[in-house]
Protein backbone atom coordinates (compact mmCIF):
# COMPACT_ATOMS: atom_id res chain seq x y z
CA UNK A 1 0.00 0.00 0.00
CA UNK A 2 2.70 2.40 0.79
CA UNK A 3 4.31 1.22 -2.44
CA UNK A 4 1.07 2.01 -4.27
CA UNK A 5 0.68 5.43 -2.44
CA UNK A 6 4.46 6.48 -3.13
CA UNK A 7 3.66 5.72 -7.21
CA UNK A 8 0.47 7.50 -7.21
CA UNK A 9 2.62 10.42 -5.46
CA UNK A 10 5.06 10.53 -8.09
CA UNK A 11 2.56 10.68 -10.78
CA UNK A 12 1.13 13.82 -9.30
CA UNK A 13 4.48 15.36 -8.73
CA UNK A 14 6.02 14.58 -11.98
CA UNK A 15 2.50 16.61 -13.10
CA UNK A 16 3.25 19.26 -10.67
CA UNK A 17 6.54 19.84 -11.91
CA UNK A 18 5.66 19.48 -15.85
CA UNK A 19 2.57 21.87 -15.17
CA UNK A 20 4.57 24.28 -12.99
CA UNK A 21 7.60 24.17 -15.64
CA UNK A 22 5.59 24.44 -19.16
CA UNK A 23 3.20 26.97 -17.11
CA UNK A 24 0.31 24.79 -18.59
CA UNK A 25 -3.09 26.09 -18.29
CA UNK A 26 -4.55 22.51 -16.46
CA UNK A 27 -3.98 21.31 -12.42
CA UNK A 28 -1.02 19.04 -12.32
CA UNK A 29 -2.71 16.25 -10.63
CA UNK A 30 -4.97 16.01 -13.67
CA UNK A 31 -1.51 15.39 -15.63
CA UNK A 32 -0.79 12.49 -12.85
CA UNK A 33 -3.63 11.07 -13.60
CA UNK A 34 -2.60 10.55 -17.01
CA UNK A 35 0.95 9.71 -16.30
CA UNK A 36 -0.63 6.53 -13.99
CA UNK A 37 -3.11 5.81 -16.56
CA UNK A 38 -0.30 5.55 -19.54
CA UNK A 39 1.69 3.47 -16.60
CA UNK A 40 -0.82 0.79 -16.87
CA UNK A 41 -1.30 0.77 -20.01
CA UNK A 42 2.31 -0.24 -20.73
CA UNK A 43 2.49 -2.22 -18.10
CA UNK A 44 -0.28 -4.70 -19.81
CA UNK A 45 2.42 -4.62 -22.77
CA UNK A 46 5.80 -5.20 -21.36
CA UNK A 47 5.44 -8.03 -18.63
CA UNK A 48 8.97 -6.24 -17.17
CA UNK A 49 6.91 -3.36 -15.66
CA UNK A 50 4.92 -6.25 -13.95
CA UNK A 51 6.31 -5.72 -10.52
CA UNK A 52 6.08 -3.91 -6.94
CA UNK A 53 2.68 -1.77 -7.07
CA UNK A 54 1.52 -2.48 -10.78
CA UNK A 55 1.31 -5.97 -9.90
CA UNK A 56 -1.79 -8.17 -8.15
CA UNK A 57 -3.65 -4.98 -8.79
CA UNK A 58 -1.85 -3.28 -5.58
CA UNK A 59 -2.49 0.19 -6.68
CA UNK A 60 -5.56 -0.03 -8.43
CA UNK A 61 -7.20 -1.27 -4.85
CA UNK A 62 -4.94 1.89 -3.05
CA UNK A 63 -6.87 4.03 -5.80
CA UNK A 64 -10.38 2.43 -5.34
CA UNK A 65 -9.71 3.00 -1.79
CA UNK A 66 -8.70 6.75 -2.01
CA UNK A 67 -11.67 7.22 -4.37
CA UNK A 68 -14.45 6.01 -1.90
CA UNK A 69 -14.47 8.73 -0.14
CA UNK A 70 -14.35 11.11 -2.63
CA UNK A 71 -16.78 13.59 -1.17
CA UNK A 72 -15.03 13.48 2.25
CA UNK A 73 -12.03 15.25 0.09
CA UNK A 74 -14.12 18.44 -0.84
CA UNK A 75 -14.94 19.43 3.03
CA UNK A 76 -12.25 21.28 4.09
CA UNK A 77 -12.66 23.92 0.91
CA UNK A 78 -16.06 23.64 1.52
CA UNK A 79 -16.18 24.67 5.40
CA UNK A 80 -13.97 28.05 4.07
CA UNK A 81 -16.80 28.74 1.95
CA UNK A 82 -19.14 28.57 4.85
CA UNK A 83 -16.81 31.43 6.36
CA UNK A 84 -17.00 33.54 3.32
CA UNK A 85 -20.42 33.28 3.01
CA UNK A 86 -20.25 37.02 4.18
CA UNK A 87 -19.10 37.44 0.24
CA UNK A 88 -22.05 36.37 -1.26
CA UNK A 89 -24.43 38.25 1.48
CA UNK A 90 -24.96 41.54 -0.38
CA UNK A 91 -26.20 39.84 -3.71
CA UNK A 92 -27.52 36.52 -1.93
CA UNK A 93 -29.99 35.43 -3.85
CA UNK A 94 -29.10 36.96 -7.49
CA UNK A 95 -25.84 34.99 -7.13
CA UNK A 96 -27.32 31.92 -5.78
CA UNK A 97 -30.32 32.19 -8.86
CA UNK A 98 -27.42 32.73 -11.39
CA UNK A 99 -25.48 29.61 -10.17
CA UNK A 100 -29.03 27.11 -9.50
CA UNK A 101 -29.95 27.99 -13.43
CA UNK A 102 -26.85 27.73 -15.14
CA UNK A 103 -26.09 24.69 -13.52
CA UNK A 104 -29.56 23.25 -14.86
CA UNK A 105 -28.67 24.59 -17.92
CA UNK A 106 -25.42 23.29 -18.41
CA UNK A 107 -26.62 19.69 -17.41
CA UNK A 108 -29.34 19.65 -19.79
CA UNK A 109 -27.01 21.11 -22.94
CA UNK A 110 -24.32 18.44 -22.55
CA UNK A 111 -26.68 15.35 -21.78
CA UNK A 112 -28.52 16.62 -24.65
CA UNK A 113 -25.64 16.94 -26.63
CA UNK A 114 -23.80 13.96 -25.61
CA UNK A 115 -26.91 11.32 -26.67
CA UNK A 116 -27.80 13.43 -29.96
CA UNK A 117 -23.98 12.76 -31.43
CA UNK A 118 -24.09 9.35 -30.05
CA UNK A 119 -26.99 8.39 -31.70
CA UNK A 120 -26.05 10.12 -34.99
CA UNK A 121 -22.77 7.85 -34.62
CA UNK A 122 -24.98 4.40 -34.09
CA UNK A 123 -27.19 5.20 -37.17
CA UNK A 124 -24.38 5.29 -39.19
CA UNK A 125 -22.98 2.77 -38.26
CA UNK A 126 -26.36 0.65 -38.49
CA UNK A 127 -27.25 1.80 -42.11
CA UNK A 128 -23.91 2.27 -43.80
CA UNK B 1 -16.20 25.96 32.61
CA UNK B 2 -13.62 25.36 35.32
CA UNK B 3 -9.96 26.45 34.64
CA UNK B 4 -8.56 23.04 34.29
CA UNK B 5 -11.32 22.20 31.13
CA UNK B 6 -10.77 25.65 29.59
CA UNK B 7 -7.23 25.30 29.30
CA UNK B 8 -7.80 21.96 27.78
CA UNK B 9 -10.14 23.35 25.14
CA UNK B 10 -7.63 25.97 24.60
CA UNK B 11 -4.94 23.86 23.99
CA UNK B 12 -7.23 21.47 21.97
CA UNK B 13 -9.02 24.21 19.60
CA UNK B 14 -5.24 24.92 18.86
CA UNK B 15 -3.77 21.49 17.85
CA UNK B 16 -4.66 19.69 14.52
CA UNK B 17 -6.09 16.66 16.09
CA UNK B 18 -9.32 17.98 16.90
CA UNK B 19 -9.72 19.21 13.78
CA UNK B 20 -8.80 16.48 12.01
CA UNK B 21 -11.04 14.30 14.36
CA UNK B 22 -14.22 17.28 13.60
CA UNK B 23 -14.09 16.62 10.13
CA UNK B 24 -13.61 12.95 9.87
CA UNK B 25 -16.10 12.08 11.94
CA UNK B 26 -18.93 14.93 10.84
CA UNK B 27 -18.18 13.21 7.71
CA UNK B 28 -18.68 9.57 8.90
CA UNK B 29 -22.01 10.40 10.18
CA UNK B 30 -23.20 12.76 7.26
CA UNK B 31 -22.05 9.74 5.48
CA UNK B 32 -24.00 6.78 7.33
CA UNK B 33 -27.21 9.17 7.28
CA UNK B 34 -26.76 9.25 3.30
CA UNK B 35 -26.13 5.74 2.92
CA UNK B 36 -29.15 4.84 5.38
CA UNK B 37 -31.33 7.08 2.76
CA UNK B 38 -29.92 5.27 -0.19
CA UNK B 39 -27.78 8.01 -1.42
CA UNK B 40 -30.96 10.57 -1.74
CA UNK B 41 -29.41 13.47 -3.19
CA UNK B 42 -30.83 16.04 -0.35
CA UNK B 43 -29.00 14.13 2.26
CA UNK B 44 -25.34 15.28 0.45
CA UNK B 45 -22.81 14.46 2.63
CA UNK B 46 -20.68 17.48 1.51
CA UNK B 47 -23.37 19.77 2.08
CA UNK B 48 -24.07 18.63 5.46
CA UNK B 49 -20.44 18.63 6.46
CA UNK B 50 -19.79 21.80 5.52
CA UNK B 51 -22.50 23.68 7.35
CA UNK B 52 -22.12 21.85 10.23
CA UNK B 53 -18.63 21.79 10.70
CA UNK B 54 -18.87 25.94 9.55
CA UNK B 55 -21.53 26.39 12.58
CA UNK B 56 -19.12 24.41 14.85
CA UNK B 57 -16.51 27.28 14.08
CA UNK B 58 -18.60 30.10 14.05
CA UNK B 59 -19.87 28.93 17.73
CA UNK B 60 -16.81 28.09 19.32
CA UNK B 61 -14.94 31.05 17.18
CA UNK B 62 -12.35 29.28 15.52
CA UNK B 63 -10.77 30.45 13.20
CA UNK B 64 -10.85 28.96 9.56
CA UNK B 65 -6.84 28.81 10.00
CA UNK B 66 -7.01 26.99 12.71
CA UNK B 67 -9.30 24.54 11.18
CA UNK B 68 -7.09 24.06 8.35
CA UNK B 69 -4.18 23.45 10.23
CA UNK B 70 -6.32 20.07 11.31
CA UNK B 71 -8.04 19.92 8.11
CA UNK B 72 -5.67 20.19 5.46
CA UNK B 73 -4.69 16.09 6.05
CA UNK B 74 -7.82 15.27 4.70
CA UNK B 75 -7.30 18.09 1.72
CA UNK B 76 -4.03 17.26 0.97
CA UNK B 77 -5.68 13.83 -0.53
CA UNK B 78 -7.44 15.99 -3.11
CA UNK B 79 -4.53 15.90 -5.70
CA UNK B 80 -3.79 12.19 -5.30
CA UNK B 81 -7.38 10.96 -5.82
CA UNK B 82 -7.34 13.07 -8.56
CA UNK B 83 -4.48 11.30 -9.65
CA UNK B 84 -6.27 7.65 -8.65
CA UNK B 85 -8.77 8.58 -11.12
CA UNK B 86 -6.66 7.00 -13.45
CA UNK B 87 -7.53 3.37 -12.42
CA UNK B 88 -11.56 3.39 -12.78
CA UNK B 89 -10.41 5.30 -16.22
CA UNK B 90 -8.14 2.40 -16.91
CA UNK B 91 -11.20 -0.58 -15.98
CA UNK B 92 -13.98 1.16 -18.58
CA UNK B 93 -11.02 2.19 -21.28
CA UNK B 94 -13.31 0.38 -23.87
CA UNK B 95 -15.87 2.01 -23.03
CA UNK B 96 -14.41 5.53 -22.54
CA UNK B 97 -12.71 5.07 -25.95
CA UNK B 98 -16.06 4.18 -27.39
CA UNK B 99 -17.60 7.29 -26.62
CA UNK B 100 -14.48 9.90 -27.33
CA UNK B 101 -16.54 11.79 -29.73
CA UNK B 102 -19.63 12.08 -28.07
CA UNK B 103 -17.69 13.37 -25.48
CA UNK B 104 -15.50 15.71 -26.91
CA UNK B 105 -18.38 17.41 -28.79
CA UNK B 106 -20.33 17.83 -25.23
CA UNK B 107 -17.44 19.29 -23.87
CA UNK B 108 -17.08 22.32 -25.71
CA UNK B 109 -21.13 22.37 -26.14
CA UNK B 110 -21.18 22.10 -22.50
CA UNK B 111 -18.30 24.43 -21.43
CA UNK B 112 -19.31 27.27 -23.81
CA UNK B 113 -23.08 26.88 -22.37
CA UNK B 114 -21.46 27.02 -18.64
CA UNK B 115 -19.85 30.38 -19.11
CA UNK B 116 -22.37 31.77 -21.51
CA UNK B 117 -25.32 31.26 -19.10
CA UNK B 118 -23.80 32.34 -16.31
CA UNK B 119 -22.66 35.41 -17.43
CA UNK B 120 -26.08 36.51 -18.73
CA UNK B 121 -28.37 35.17 -16.19
CA UNK B 122 -25.88 37.51 -13.66
CA UNK B 123 -26.49 40.21 -16.14
CA UNK B 124 -29.88 39.62 -16.51
CA UNK B 125 -30.18 39.82 -12.95
CA UNK B 126 -28.16 43.14 -12.53
CA UNK B 127 -25.02 41.95 -10.57
CA UNK B 128 -22.22 44.14 -11.29
CA UNK B 129 -19.38 43.42 -13.50
CA UNK B 130 -16.90 42.63 -10.77
CA UNK B 131 -19.17 39.97 -9.11
CA UNK B 132 -19.55 37.90 -12.67
CA UNK B 133 -16.43 37.98 -13.53
CA UNK B 134 -15.66 36.44 -10.07
CA UNK B 135 -18.60 33.89 -11.19
CA UNK B 136 -17.69 32.71 -14.99
CA UNK B 137 -15.46 30.26 -13.86
CA UNK B 138 -17.28 28.78 -11.55
CA UNK B 139 -17.74 25.07 -12.88
CA UNK B 140 -14.26 23.82 -12.69
CA UNK B 141 -12.33 22.19 -9.87
CA UNK B 142 -11.64 25.42 -7.21
CA UNK B 143 -7.79 25.87 -7.99
CA UNK B 144 -8.40 26.31 -11.17
CA UNK B 145 -11.17 28.39 -11.25
CA UNK B 146 -9.35 30.87 -8.54
CA UNK B 147 -6.18 30.87 -10.85
CA UNK B 148 -8.59 31.92 -13.88
CA UNK B 149 -10.32 34.37 -11.48
CA UNK B 150 -6.79 36.14 -10.65
CA UNK B 151 -5.80 36.44 -14.21
CA UNK B 152 -9.23 38.29 -14.94
CA UNK B 153 -8.56 40.51 -11.92
CA UNK B 154 -11.85 39.22 -10.37
CA UNK B 155 -12.11 38.42 -6.44
CA UNK B 156 -11.09 34.74 -6.48
CA UNK B 157 -11.95 33.98 -3.07
CA UNK B 158 -15.84 34.73 -4.42
CA UNK B 159 -14.80 32.25 -7.41
CA UNK B 160 -14.15 29.82 -4.63
CA UNK B 161 -17.28 30.43 -2.64
CA UNK B 162 -19.69 29.95 -6.28
CA UNK B 163 -17.49 26.37 -7.18
CA UNK B 164 -18.49 24.74 -4.00
CA UNK B 165 -22.21 26.30 -4.39
CA UNK B 166 -22.26 25.33 -7.91
CA UNK B 167 -20.79 21.66 -7.00
CA UNK B 168 -23.47 21.37 -4.12
CA UNK B 169 -25.99 22.35 -6.81
CA UNK B 170 -24.97 19.99 -9.28
CA UNK B 171 -24.61 17.31 -6.79
CA UNK B 172 -27.97 17.56 -5.50
CA UNK B 173 -29.64 18.52 -8.65
CA UNK B 174 -28.05 15.77 -11.20
CA UNK B 175 -30.14 12.66 -10.18
CA UNK B 176 -33.90 13.93 -10.09
CA UNK B 177 -33.09 15.94 -12.92
CA UNK B 178 -31.96 13.14 -14.99
CA UNK B 179 -34.38 10.83 -13.76
CA UNK B 180 -37.60 13.18 -14.81
CA UNK B 181 -35.77 13.73 -18.18
CA UNK B 182 -35.71 9.66 -18.30
CA UNK B 183 -31.87 10.20 -19.69
CA UNK B 184 -30.79 5.94 -18.76
CA UNK B 185 -27.23 6.19 -20.46
CA UNK B 186 -25.05 6.71 -17.56
CA UNK B 187 -22.27 7.97 -19.57
CA UNK B 188 -24.28 11.06 -20.36
CA UNK B 189 -25.19 11.71 -16.89
CA UNK B 190 -22.09 11.16 -15.61
CA UNK B 191 -19.96 13.62 -18.67
CA UNK B 192 -22.94 16.27 -17.68
CA UNK B 193 -22.32 16.42 -13.94
CA UNK B 194 -18.58 16.55 -14.21
CA UNK B 195 -18.77 19.65 -16.30
CA UNK B 196 -21.38 21.26 -14.69
CA UNK B 197 -20.40 20.09 -10.86
CA UNK B 198 -16.99 19.34 -11.49
CA UNK B 199 -15.14 16.74 -8.10
CA UNK B 200 -18.37 17.37 -6.16
CA UNK B 201 -20.88 16.19 -9.13
CA UNK B 202 -18.06 13.62 -9.37
CA UNK B 203 -18.46 12.06 -5.93
CA UNK B 204 -21.86 12.30 -6.27
CA UNK B 205 -21.18 10.35 -9.77
CA UNK B 206 -19.72 7.99 -8.13
CA UNK B 207 -22.12 6.90 -5.58
CA UNK B 208 -24.70 6.31 -7.85
CA UNK B 209 -22.80 4.36 -10.33
CA UNK B 210 -19.27 3.64 -11.06
CA UNK B 211 -19.34 4.44 -15.19
CA UNK B 212 -21.16 7.99 -14.36
CA UNK B 213 -18.01 8.40 -11.99
CA UNK B 214 -15.62 7.58 -14.81
CA UNK B 215 -17.10 9.95 -17.46
CA UNK B 216 -17.81 12.30 -15.04
CA UNK B 217 -13.58 12.18 -13.69
CA UNK B 218 -13.36 12.56 -17.25
CA UNK B 219 -15.20 15.53 -18.40
CA UNK B 220 -13.88 17.62 -15.01
CA UNK B 221 -10.20 17.34 -16.19
CA UNK B 222 -11.50 18.27 -19.46
CA UNK B 223 -13.50 20.95 -18.63
CA UNK B 224 -10.42 22.46 -16.44
CA UNK B 225 -8.45 22.83 -19.70
CA UNK B 226 -11.03 23.31 -21.89
CA UNK B 227 -12.62 26.47 -19.20
CA UNK B 228 -9.27 28.48 -18.87
CA UNK B 229 -9.21 28.85 -22.40
CA UNK B 230 -12.80 29.79 -22.79
CA UNK B 231 -13.31 32.09 -19.75
CA UNK B 232 -11.05 35.02 -20.85
CA UNK B 233 -12.68 35.01 -24.43
CA UNK B 234 -16.25 34.78 -23.67
CA UNK B 235 -15.39 37.44 -20.98
CA UNK B 236 -14.59 40.25 -23.62
CA UNK B 237 -16.69 39.06 -25.94
CA UNK B 238 -20.12 38.71 -23.60
CA UNK B 239 -18.80 41.84 -20.94
CA UNK B 240 -16.89 43.71 -23.25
Amino acid sequence: MIASLSLILFCQLGGEVIVRGLNLPMPGPVLGLVFLLILLLTRDRFSALRRGPLRNDAVESTARGLLSHLSLLFIPAGVGVVKNLDLVIGHGIAILLTLAASVVVTLFATVATFLAINRLLTKRQVEP
Amino acid sequence: MSENSFSLWVYLSQSPLLWLTVTLSTYAVADTLSLATHRHPLANPVLHSIWIIGAFLLITGTSYNTFFAGAQFVHFLLGPATVALAVPLYDNRKRVVAAIVPMLVSLVAGSITTIVSVVLFAKALGLPHAIILSLAPKSVTAGVAMGISESLHADPSLTAVSVVLTGIMGAIVVTPLMNWAAITDFRARGFAVGIAAHGIGTARAFQVDEVAGVFSGIAMGLNALVTSLLVPLAVTLLLG
